[in-house]
């Protein structure tokens, strides 16, 4: 019998460690930790030097010398005399705000139209069709333009501004609508309004325990319609209707009073909203299209009409693949925000532009930047994330 | 025995007869897609307003009042306006973009020079056009000559100064023609260091995955514009004293670094469909890890996600024009720029500048998103999963 020479040693002797998985995996380790920070080291001794040669200080201690310039939009209160560190969060603010409204109307255009994309109406389909294709193919910056450039500055003078129904006017300086004046006692209405939340919570949560024990039902979503109108109604009318509307009235060259929205933040918000909505148009009518067929027609088999059908089984379902996508067109919105220093609407990036060119602080305010947009894309994804938590599947 | 007598039957076939007329022609087709129920009329009825409102003004604003000639501004500006048109005159002013076309195409570039430009694009779609056909032969010798020698070529014609060709700096660059190149060299760059980033985000070494996921996550989060400031203004700080880098290069280095993040995330999409039994058989066959990952893997990985590859160019494509922001005249910053232009400034012509420029991206875009799903459907070898 010739048996065969197996080779004893498992460890390998005789093969180089070179060969070692594990050492090599070490070495190009350590060669990328090398070069990475001999890359950094050089990259900071170049900026150190060309700092000192520009007589640039670094660090943040200037976001606590006065700004000095004016913000034509603010939400809370700030005068060129404030600090650029103020300055940064009234840009934080518009930031915000044009997210928070961008995303409400994207969403809602978005599931409209996705909803639309599959009707069983041929007209419907076609023109939610045509709206999703012009609107995915085209850069968002175009479309603020657009909306800036194209649609806004083309309106009247302030001279001949166009009226709209409620006191409210239209001109190429933005759209003017009757300030609302609180009276006495208005402190009411958002006491009721959260009286009527908490009633709500309250009443799902006990119609939920009776239909478990009993099975008998309870008109939740009606009451709580009733509910969250009727008591903030009441309080109105109980604290003497303390209400009245400031309206803009014409002057010679200018509308005076009310409130006004001003074309910037009307174009990119219109541009942000009309754009995303297309995306999500899409995510909307993939997430119902990925609903198994199979699912509608237990339902029915089991006896549910159309409605709870579409409720309980098909919704969730397709919430549950839309909300992933969901979340980073919504992150993309909020960073297309930031397209507004194209047309001067005074937000978290425009701002950090002018104390760019003013203080030359280059490093600290695209680091300030980067920082609160990351902290904006993990604060949003994190809820998001939440949301999906409580939304998947509960496997066994 | 009885026989059974057939006299009443037929004896040959009754000729069709016309299919109900609820079940087909223009009536029925009709009643099924537009009038079905009482919501879905209703519906068709709001649809058919929308359609009222929007199509006629948009074929009468861009079509029948639109005016296709003249030399300036008073072309398409009203008699109020100071121009020739009458009063409350609202159509296209084709004339400025037939006026300014060859600047939208090629910016400031010399004009005795531009068909180096034009001769670089027909090389580029000679190479490119076989490449996307399937059925044309020889891909490997096309792509080396696309992706190996074009750049080479194309280089030397836009830049120049080589081959007595005369220097033309970057600065006069502009309109489609930048797009077009941040775009192309973005991807082609982008592509190669996204397959890196995913196989370093894929890796079991804790140091590469970590640097890669750091680097693509930093990226993912942030917007365009400030990876392109950060470009523009902080790269040049970055540098020894004396030395400098091209504004054009920069925002290229910008544009390429963005997609590489985005491009990485959608290769790692590909990498994590691949079956782990690819991996063993490689292994099973002594191949080392850079040969299973380029014979077996990749091959297989990418193919998956042609399609993402291509939104990402789309996605591209599109945020090139941000370049505008950092003051560079790419095709929407040409446009624009144009508006300030006394001899066409008229209300009419930023919204036909900005149709025009918006029609050019959506040609590319559509058509990119065309060939996409063309390019899914063809690759769609059934292992779906």
């Amino acid at each position: 019998m010739v048996s065969q020479e197996m080779p004893r040693d498992a460890s390998g002797a005789g093969a180089s460690f070179i060969n070692d998985p594990r050492i090599r995996g070490l070495i190009y380790q350590a060669v990328l930790f090398v070069l990475l920070v001999a890359f950094v080291y050089w990259i900071f001794g170049n900026t150190v030097d060309n700092l000192r040669r520009s007589n640039i200080t670094s660090g943040f201690g200037f976001l606590n010398s006065r700004a000095g310039f004016d913000i034509s939009e603010t939400l809370i209160s700030y005068s060129s005399n404030d600090t650029y560190k103020w300055a940064l969060v009234v840009g934080l603010v518009n930031t915000a705000v044009v997210a928070v409204t961008g995303i409400i109307t994207a969403s809602i255009i978005g599931f409209l139209v996705g909803v639309g994309r599959l009707s069983e109406n041929w007209l419907i389909r076609k023109i939610c069709m045509v709206y999703v294709e012009i609107f995915r193919n085209i850069p968002p910056l175009l479309v603020i333009f657009f909306w800036y450039l194209g649609v806004l500055s083309a309106l009247p003078q302030p001279r001949e501004s166009i009226a709209l129904p409620f006191g409210a006017w239209l001109n190429n300086r933005g759209f003017f609508l009757p300030a609302p004046i609180w009276g006495e006692g208005a402190w009411l209405i958002p006491v009721a309004f959260l009286l009527a939340v908490g009633l709500c919570w309250f009443v799902a949560r006990r119609a939920h325990q009776r239909q478990a024990a009993t099975g008998e039902q309870f008109p939740v979503f009606w009451t709580s319609v009733a509910l969250l109108v009727g008591l903030p109604l009441l309080a109105f009318v109980a604290a003497g209707f303390p209400l009245t509307f400031e309206f803009p009235k014409k002057s010679t060259f200018n509308l005076l009073g009310g409130t006004q929205i001003r074309p910037e933040f009307l174009s990119l918000y219109l541009a942000l909203s009309f754009y995303t909505a297309a995306f999500i148009a899409e995510i909307v009518r993939a997430g119902i299209l990925g609903v198994n067929k199979g699912q509608t027609e237990a339902a029915y088999a089991l006896g549910l009409r159309r409605r709870p059908t579409l409720r309980l089984v098909v919704v969730p379902q397709a919430l549950r693949i839309v909300i992933p996508p969901l979340t980073s067109q919504y992150l993309n919105l909020t960073k297309n925000s930031s397209l507004a220093i194209a047309i001067g609407y005074p937000d978290l990036v425009h701002i950090g532009g002018t104390i760019l060119n003013q203080s030359g602080h280059a490093i600290e305010i695209v680091a300030i930047w980067m920082v609160v947009y990351l902290g904006l894309s993990l604060v949003m994804s994190g809820f998001m994330n939440w949301f999906n938590a409580k939304m998947a599947l509960v496997e066994r | 025995m009885e026989q059974t007598n057939l006299a009443y039957a037929r004896t040959e076939m009754a000729a069709d007869e016309r299919p109900p007329s609820k079940e087909q022609g223009v009536v029925a087709w009709l009643r099924k897609n537009l009038f079905a129920s009482v919501p879905d009329t209703i519906l068709t009825l709001v649809g058919l307003v929308i359609v009222a409102m929007i199509l006629p003004r948009v074929i009468d604003w861009a079509f029948i009042n639109a005016q296709w000639t003249g030399t300036d501004r008073s072309y398409c500006a009203t008699v109020a306006q100071g121009g020739i048109q009458p009063d409350g005159w609202s159509g296209a002013c084709w004339a400025f973009v037939g006026a300014k076309f060859q600047q939208f195409m090629f910016g400031q570039y010399p004009i005795d020079q531009r068909w180096r430009v034009m001769l670089a694009g027909a090389i580029f779609l000679a190479l490119l056009v076989p490449l996307l056909i399937p059925s044309v032969p020889r891909k490997l010798l096309n792509a080396v000559l696309l992706f190996g020698v074009f750049p080479f070529i194309a280089f030397a014609l836009l830049v120049g100064g080589v081959f007595g060709l005369p220097f033309v700096e970057t600065a006069r660059w502009g309109g489609l023609m930048v797009t077009l190149v941040l775009s192309i060299v973005g991807i082609s760059v982008s592509l190669p260091f996204g397959i890196l980033l995913a196989l370093g985000r894929r890796s079991k070494l804790p140091v590469i995955k970590l640097v890669c996921v750091i680097f693509i996550e930093t990226i993912r989060g942030v917007p365009l514009v400030t990876v392109l400031f950060m470009a523009s203004v902080m790269f040049p700080l970055f540098l020894p004293a004396g030395m400098t880098f091209d504004k054009f290069l920069r925002a290229l280095i910008g544009v390429a670094i963005f997609a590489a993040a985005y491009m990485a995330e959608v290769v790692r999409g590909g990498l994590q469909a691949i079956p782990k039994g690819q991996y063993e058989g490689a292994a099973s066959l002594g191949l080392t890890y850079w040969q299973t990952t380029g014979l077996v893997i990749l091959p297989q990985a990418l193919k998956l996600v042609i399609p993402g590859i291509v939104n990402t160019f789309i996605g591209m494509f599109k945020d090139t024009s941000l370049v505008a922001i950092i003051g560079m005249f790419d095709l929407l910053g040409i446009v624009r720029q144009n508006f300030s232009d006394a001899n066409w400034a008229s209300p009419q012509t930023p919204i036909t500048g900005l149709v025009f420029a918006g029609f050019i991206f959506w040609l590319f875009c559509f058509g990119m998103s065309r060939y996409s799903i063309y390019m899914e459907r063809r690759l769609d070898t059934g292992h779906k999963r």
